[in-house]
């Protein structure tokens, strides 16, 4: 393929999901979260360039690119974690059932767009308190133990883990301890879940187990993942990202992504010719 | 063996052999003031030491309970001060403050650290006795409190400023405000850290003496409620072991090891605590 024989895609204004493969009919997809024209700096250090793109309701949407290229920063834009940074600053807009996410009230749209990090972060409390943290927080007087069940059902830790609840949840396997931190965040129902990398501090079988749960979430909840492994973003995404140096390179449905890539770049990248 | 590795080796054994036997100094003075303490002080204590009132100067006998009663009092007025102004102070410090703040901040709190003792128990004589027109209690646990304020803030800080960022963004990520997420998470995760902390602290004051010489003063007999001179066990002892009798220098000996007894007391009932909770580990 040469990037001379279509056109090339426009790095800054990529649509939300291009439909060269026909195969997802752009019209039936309704979007969850918006990005408009976001732009980032650390300091004065830009790190995001005019990013652009749709994260569609229900699906996993996979953001991939060599270390650095800033899509772990996107992510975290999108429940505002940025913002525990010093100078940070976000220019542009980013919207949540079209609604600006920037002006609301940054707790109440955390509990609505979940996040999973890098490393299992339990907390130094029992695994039933870990997973009943954020319903505690959020003053929920519902019936906590069947929310906390619930929750860990869904993250697939339930019946690992049912004999001892009120173990500490430091005591865990770290796969485990990050589909811990899953139901953590899975406890308060977000719209959202978004996660960083959840599987670089992980085995190959812990791995998988989280794949797997993330495809079967999918009912419950839209998802966002960065990843650096691409093989785990063909695996579980719907919709794929390539980012490079803070530029949006191509966004597509994900087969066609990695089958037949727009761009020299996502294919050089894919293909492993660099990052 | 060529006579470059023979001397290498040389050195190796030597430096090896000088480090332990520092170390062995370092842990054998303890040891050797802890047994001398032991021995001299259990040779010397009895049932009459914890429950009479010293005896009048030329008798023999009497005891410490005015002095064993008073150094408590001292101490929970020294922490019920300076724990919370030391402990808040920290997470403003920690949490919230700009970096100049906590520069300034962090270094007061290492200045007043390094005040010399007698020159709080002036200052808390100038700020509370002389107002008053009497030496007391409260008086003598400011002066204590005042030295337990930047002990427990700094160390309250280190520890807290330690909790991994993780754990911070793990509870904001849930929606848990700042205050929320201090409350809930950091200083749960901190708080055997600070715990020791503040045992530090209320060790180093339980033992001091210079401050209390003209704040608490000193006192013969019971001392009621907060407003009236109180006799302390480290008073005590400075006031004992100089005197010419010989009966009193064993009673120094023994409110010594009573005094240490009472900080090893605190000591096992936090750590009881302590093991109750769930510890961060070490990454």
């Amino acid at each position: 393929m040469h990037a001379s024989a279509r056109p090339a895609v426009s790095v800054n204004l990529t649509p939300p999901v291009t439909n060269a493969s026909g195969r997802e009919p752009a019209a039936a997809l309704s979007m969850r979260m918006n990005i408009n024209k976001v732009n980032f700096y650390y300091g004065t250090k830009q790190t995001l360039f005019d990013i652009s793109l749709g994260i569609a309701n229900s699906k996993v949407t996979a953001l991939i690119g060599p270390s650095g290229c800033g899509k772990s920063t996107l992510l975290r834009t999108l429940n505002r974690m940025h913002e525990t940074v010093r100078h940070a600053r976000l220019e542009g807009e980013i919207l949540l059932d079209n609604k600006n996410i920037l002006a609301q009230d940054v707790t109440a749209l955390r509990r609505r767009v979940g996040m999973v990090f890098q490393r299992p972060n339990p907390f130094p409390k029992s695994i039933f308190e870990n997973v009943a943290y954020g319903l505690r927080i959020n003053g929920t007087k519902l019936a906590m133990a069947d929310a906390v069940e619930k929750s860990l059902r869904h993250a697939a830790l339930w019946d690992e883990v049912k004999d001892h609840l009120h173990k500490s949840a430091y005591e865990l396997s770290g796969g485990q301890q990050q589909r811990l931190c899953i139901a953590r965040a899975l406890a308060v129902e977000p719209e959202v879940l978004l996660l960083d990398e959840p599987c670089s501090a992980l085995d190959p079988i812990s791995t998988a187990k989280i794949e797997e749960l993330l495809v079967s979430l999918k009912d419950l909840c839209t998802i966002a993942i960065v990843t650096h492994n691409m093989q785990q973003a063909a695996r579980v995404s719907d919709f794929t990202a390539f980012l490079l140096m803070g530029q949006l390179i191509e966004f597509s449905p994900t087969p066609h992504l990695f089958t037949t890539p727009s761009d020299p770049r996502t294919e050089a990248y894919i293909t492993g010719r660099f990052g | 063996m060529s006579r470059r590795l023979r001397w290498r080796k040389f050195i190796s054994g030597f430096m090896l052999t000088m480090t332990g036997l520092c170390a062995f100094v370092a842990v054998s003075v303890l040891f050797l003031i802890l047994g001398y303490l032991v021995y001299n002080g259990g040779t010397s204590i009895s049932w009459n030491f914890f429950t009479k009132l010293p005896a009048p100067v030329g008798e023999t006998g009497g005891g410490m309970a005015n002095a064993i009663v008073g150094s408590g009092k001292l101490l929970l007025l020294a922490t019920l001060f300076g724990v919370p102004i030391g402990f808040f102070g920290a997470i403003y410090l920690a949490e919230f403050s700009g970096s100049k703040t906590a520069f300034v901040v962090r270094y007061a709190a290492d200045l007043l650290n390094g005040v010399p003792s007698i020159v709080i128990g002036i200052f808390a004589y100038s700020l509370v006795v002389l107002p008053f027109k009497h030496f007391s209690t409260m008086a003598g646990g400011f002066a204590l409190g005042m030295m337990m304020i930047p002990i427990t803030l700094r160390s309250t800080e280190e520890f807290l400023l330690a909790v991994p960022r993780a754990l911070r963004e793990g509870a904001m990520a849930l929606g848990a405000s700042k205050w929320k997420t201090i409350a809930t998470v950091i200083v749960p995760a901190a708080y055997r850290g600070i715990l020791t902390a503040v045992l530090l602290a209320f060790a180093r004051v339980a033992g001091e003496t210079a401050p209390l010489l003209f704040t608490a003063f000193g006192n013969r007999y019971w001392s009621h409620g907060w407003s009236e001179p109180t006799s302390s066990l480290p008073v005590m002892i400075f006031t004992y072991a100089i005197s010419p009798y010989e009966d009193w220098h064993r009673q120094a000996w023994a409110a010594g090891l009573v005094l240490l007894g009472l900080i090893l007391v605190v000591n096992i009932i936090a750590r009881a605590i302590l093991a109750r909770g769930i510890a961060v580990p070490r990454t």
